[in-house]
């Protein structure tokens, strides 16, 4: 199997499955994994470090394990690619910033610990959006990531390196996070399955934050079981994050993608076949005709609040970002400018920040700052009353239905340079993405179908909060149904 | 024209706590630099703040101590500055909701003071009179690193394990109090921070520090005058100091009509010329937005978890404990007053009262000799234990060792801390109590002052007083006085 290529674009499950019965060692599957990225990522852009040696050690030490016969953990040999704002121990941690080229954090993130825990082997650091901020990864210092499916587009953003990653088949998981949809957004483009989970289900320790009331970390995988079974261990309190919560709801995995659709309620906004691509709308037609087949009562409703969502986001998360940022002042770490024997303080501060951060996350600041000056205020609190707004909102529609069914983004993978990515454009290509972070519910995007030009088209489901468990049962239902999954884009210079 | 002070008060107090405020680093002090400190408070990328429960606590009961308000539900808040003590960039604080609101305090001015008030004021002063200082929040906040500027190198260095540890601010409304009476609430509040063991208080550490708001506003006016804020006030000597000395600025500048001249600005007490100088911009950080904390949820009573800090009762007051040693001691107020001042003495006192001592004695010993030794050395804590204390109160009492030889014993134990009955045998202080003994030097200095025991005879008191003088000096202060002197009195009417 090595030898054709594979590992390459395995799943989790496949890959347990080889472990189970000897197919290979954990040690080949890393070195498989790691000489694809060496050989083929150059294109791509997807990883900004990658771990050779400490992987390989991991994998050493797993088949020793496996060799005296010992359980290797649900995760056990699962090369993953984490993006490069979650914090990994010894290992370089850059959020895709000149602020944070040099930074080596003494300390994993939670969920870093939790996927160690479960033998997961840490495979390298994800390109993406300088500190997840974009949503067609362009803003990175270092490098622009391409599309696998189509070389000149954007493989959207923030967590465009980790969705690229798994289109390539480079791993079967990635870690993203998600502010406004950076998650989802990113596996819509490159056409894999992203789970942006219940605000407070995931620790945000060791995220380092961009919007620290919106953020979540979540997995990307090629399937939804994958999907499933990485959420299973991502989940929890964490005694370390004050706003991580007990999970609050039934997470049976092994169970839960079996048990069938029948009888749900599903809800899709009108609003989601205005201003939208007609090749996804025809994938949302579908959709909910696959669904009402499996059983589904599937209803149009009208939720106009969906659409004072973006302009909400962009206010509250520029304003978090604003506080949250300013830790970085090249003093105890980080950036620091050439003239850092300036006698002037501020002086110094100044340059740091200027030198240090790009335009993107510049012109973010400015906007936080300037929307909580005293004199600006209403600015913040007319977000927040809209964030208010929406929560009603959305619990009303709860009421009705069990899930919400939208397209993931209202445009297909564009070109980089034409501005898309930034700001306001975030925002607004975040029209149905945003919603989960303004009020804290889960939402998951998986591949939906592809347009003519053979670009992936993704789905959002949107449900209640803490019902992950229905959320990946109907996602599993659709992908069978639609027979997508799995599939990885051919990368040029591929050997098969 | 006749004047008015308004001063306010913000009192930043350092919780007792084990740990920091938002992570598990210790709070102990004078560690090496930058050891107590964590991802979570040197302000690293993807760091999350947790709440100190026990900070919690501790500053719920400095809210009740102080009659304060306690919001169920408070907020934190992120106060925006760039310096580089701040690890953040911000420091977490209650602006807008704080935990604690709407307190007071009554302390207790004496005459002298009111004079003072009310010469200013020129009105006649009523004799005694309890003022009750209004204390607008109470809220929790983390404290900043501490630069350190090494004399002779164009270098600054930072310490960050002073950052993130928890304190309290409180806040008083502004008063119409004398410089004198901001410090006497000063000290108030002191001790009831040492009571309720909300704080060790130690000034020269920092874990008590005070700015100051200081207007002046002519007597009647309704508005209030330009305030003026103090900082760099290390001691409450400092504090009454340049409290007085902006005071007379101020007037002075009203009196000149060049009120145009007091601005609104933060000034910085130069303890060494004795004035107030105009802080530097660079001085005080410039504060950016004050922000929501969107890293810690809402600070909740109502959540099990915390509910048993509200009920928890609260230890007794300084002035709940003064009143319970005038009627359980029988001391008098001035006493119980000195000895409650501080939780310490008072903890002191007690202990040498269970450990036997007659209470009315315990007081004086303590109050007359032992504070003396203690304010001429340099001990912190009281180096005699309070059982050996006890014990030679006991033996005066009992007659073992006269009064004087108990304070010659005292100030060895102060010293070397050595049992009170090794340093009698010792020195041989015991008191002689045999009546042939003292029969014995009866008669010899009777016999060697023959015009005295004379001049007793022809009915001089003086005589008597002298011969005792004598016989006491004879027996190097030893001598059982009561005895000797039924001897004396016995002999000389025998004469
Ligand atoms: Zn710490």
């Amino acid at each position: 199997m090595i030898d054709k290529g594979k590992p390459r674009g395995m799943t989790i499950a496949e890959l347990q499955k080889g472990y189970q019965d000897k197919c290979f060692s954990v040690k080949e599957v890393i070195q498989s994994c790691l000489q694809h990225i060496n050989n083929l990522d150059n294109p791509i852009g997807a990883f900004i470090t990658v771990c050779n040696e400490t992987a390989l050690e991991a994998a050493e030490k797993l088949d020793e394990g496996l060799g005296r016969g010992e359980d290797i953990g649900p995760l056990g040999g699962i090369p993953v690619a984490v993006k490069d704002n979650i914090c990994t121990r010894n290992i370089r941690t850059t959020c895709a910033s000149r602020m944070l080229e040099h930074f080596v954090p003494p300390y994993d993130a939670t969920v870093i610990k939790l996927l160690k825990n479960a033998g997961a082997i840490v495979i390298g650091k994800t390109n993406m959006d300088e500190f997840a901020m974009g949503a067609a990864s362009c803003t990175s210092a270092f490098k622009k990531i391409r599309n696998p499916w189509d070389f000149s587009k954007v493989p959207g953003g923030s967590s465009g390196g980790s969705a690229a990653a798994l289109a390539a088949g480079f791993v079967p998981l990635a870690l993203g996070s998600d502010t406004g949809g950076s998650i989802r957004q990113s596996a819509s483009f490159c056409g894999v399955v992203g789970l942006k989970p219940t605000y407070g289900a995931v620790s945000r320790f060791g995220l380092v934050a961009f919007a620290s009331s919106l953020d979540q970390i979540g997995p990307m995988t090629r399937t939804v079981e994958d999907c499933a079974l990485a959420f299973s261990i991502l989940k929890g309190r964490d005694p370390l994050d004050a706003t991580s919560v007990e999970y609050d709801g039934v997470f049976d995995y092994a169970n839960a993608l079996d048990s069938g659709v029948k009888g749900l309620k599903i809800g899709i906004p009108g609003q989601c076949l205005e201003q939208v691509d007609e090749e996804i709308a025809e994938s949302l037609l579908k959709a909910g005709r696959v669904y009402q087949e499996s059983g589904v009562q599937v209803e149009w409703f009208s939720l106009p609040e969906m659409d004072l969502c973006p302009a909400a986001y962009l206010v509250i998360s520029s304003a978090e970002a604003a506080t949250g940022l300013a830790k970085y002042d090249g003093i105890r770490y980080g950036y620091c400018t050439e003239a850092a024997n300036n006698p002037d303080l501020d002086g110094m501060i100044r340059r740091n920040r200027s030198e240090g951060f790009g335009e993107e996350v510049r012109r973010r600041i400015m906007l936080g700052t300037y929307v909580q000056r005293e004199e600006c205020s209403s600015y913040y609190q007319r977000a927040v009353s809209i964030r208010n707004k929406i929560k009603n909102a959305i619990e009303q529609a709860f009421k009705r239905f069990d899930l919400i069914l939208t397209p993931t983004s209202p445009v297909l993978p564009f070109e980089p340079g034409d501005n898309k990515g930034y700001l306001y454009n975030e925002a607004r290509l975040g029209r149905f993405t945003v919603m989960a972070n303004l009020t804290g519910i889960p939402a998951l995007s998986l591949p939906g179908g592809f347009s003519r030009a053979g670009l992936p088209i993704g789905l959002q489901l949107a449900g209640d909060y803490f019902s992950e468990d229905r959320l990946l049962r109907a996602a599993y239902c659709l992908e069978q149904r639609l027979g997508l999954f799995m599939q990885t884009a051919c990368v040029e210079g591929d050997e098969a | 024209m006749i004047f008015e002070t308004i001063i306010g008060l913000e009192i930043h107090v350092e919780l007792k706590t084990s740990s920091k405020m938002f992570c598990a680093c210790s709070t102990q002090f004078g560690a090496r630099p930058n050891t107590n400190t964590c991802p979570v408070c040197m302000g690293m990328p993807g760091g999350l703040p947790t709440l100190n429960q026990e900070a919690v606590r501790l500053a719920l009961r400095a809210g009740r101590a102080l009659n304060c308000e306690i919001n169920r539900v408070s907020r934190f808040n992120r106060k925006n500055y760039f310096y580089p003590d701040l690890p953040k960039g911000y420091q977490i604080t209650q602006s807008e909701l704080p935990l604690c609101e709407n307190g007071y305090l009554d302390i207790e001015l004496d005459e002298s003071e009111k004079t003072e008030t009310e010469t200013t004021l020129g009105k006649d002063a009523p004799s005694r009179c309890i003022k009750r200082i209004r204390i607008a929040r109470i809220h929790l906040e983390e404290d900043a690193g501490k630069l350190i500027h090494p004399e002779n190198q164009p270098v600054t260095l930072v310490d960050y394990n002073r950052a993130g540890i928890p304190l309290i601010e409180i806040v008083t409304c502004p008063e119409a109090i004398s410089p004198k009476a901001a410090v006497e609430f000063l000290k108030e509040l002191k001790s009831i921070m040492e009571y309720t063991e909300v704080s060790d208080c130690r000034m020269e550490q920092g874990s008590l520090r005070c700015d100051v708001n200081v207007s002046i506003r002519k007597k009647g006016d309704e508005k209030l005058g330009t305030k003026v804020e103090i900082k760099n006030l290390n001691s409450f000597k400092e504090i009454q100091k340049a409290l007085e000395w902006e005071q007379l600025r101020q007037q002075k500048l009203l009196r000149t009509s060049l009120p145009e001249q007091i601005i609104p600005e933060t000034r910085r007490w130069d303890d060494i010329r004795g004035i107030t100088v105009p802080m530097r911009a660079k001085d005080g950080a410039r504060l950016g937005c004050i922000a929501p904390e969107p890293d810690l949820p809402l600070l909740d009573l109502n959540d099990s978890s915390m509910l048993h800090f509200l009920e928890e009762s609260l230890p007794e007051l300084g002035a709940q404990k003064r009143n319970r040693f005038v009627s359980r001691y029988g001391l008098s107020r001035y006493e119980a007053d000195i000895l409650t001042k501080s939780k310490q003495l008072a903890d002191y006192y007690e202990d040498v009262v269970n450990n036997g001592a007659h209470p009315k004695e315990a007081a004086n010993w303590i109050l007359v000799e032992l504070l003396r030794l203690w304010r001429m050395s340099e001990h912190r804590e009281i180096p005699v234990a309070g059982q050996s204390l006890a014990e030679l109160i006991m033996l005066v009492d009992e007659g073992e060792i006269s009064r004087n030889a108990g304070k010659t014993v005292l100030s060895e134990m102060y010293e070397t801390g050595k049992d009170p009955r090794d340093i009698i045998n010792q020195k041989g202080l015991a008191q002689i109590n045999s009546e042939n003994e003292i029969k014995k030097i009866v008669e010899a200095v009777l016999d060697q002052n023959k015009n005295a025991a004379a001049d007793y005879k022809k009915g001089s008191t003086k005589a008597a007083g002298y011969l005792m003088g004598q016989i006491m000096k004879a027996g190097e202060g030893r001598v059982n006085p009561n005895i000797a002197r039924e001897i004396l009195e016995d002999r000389l009417n025998k004469l």
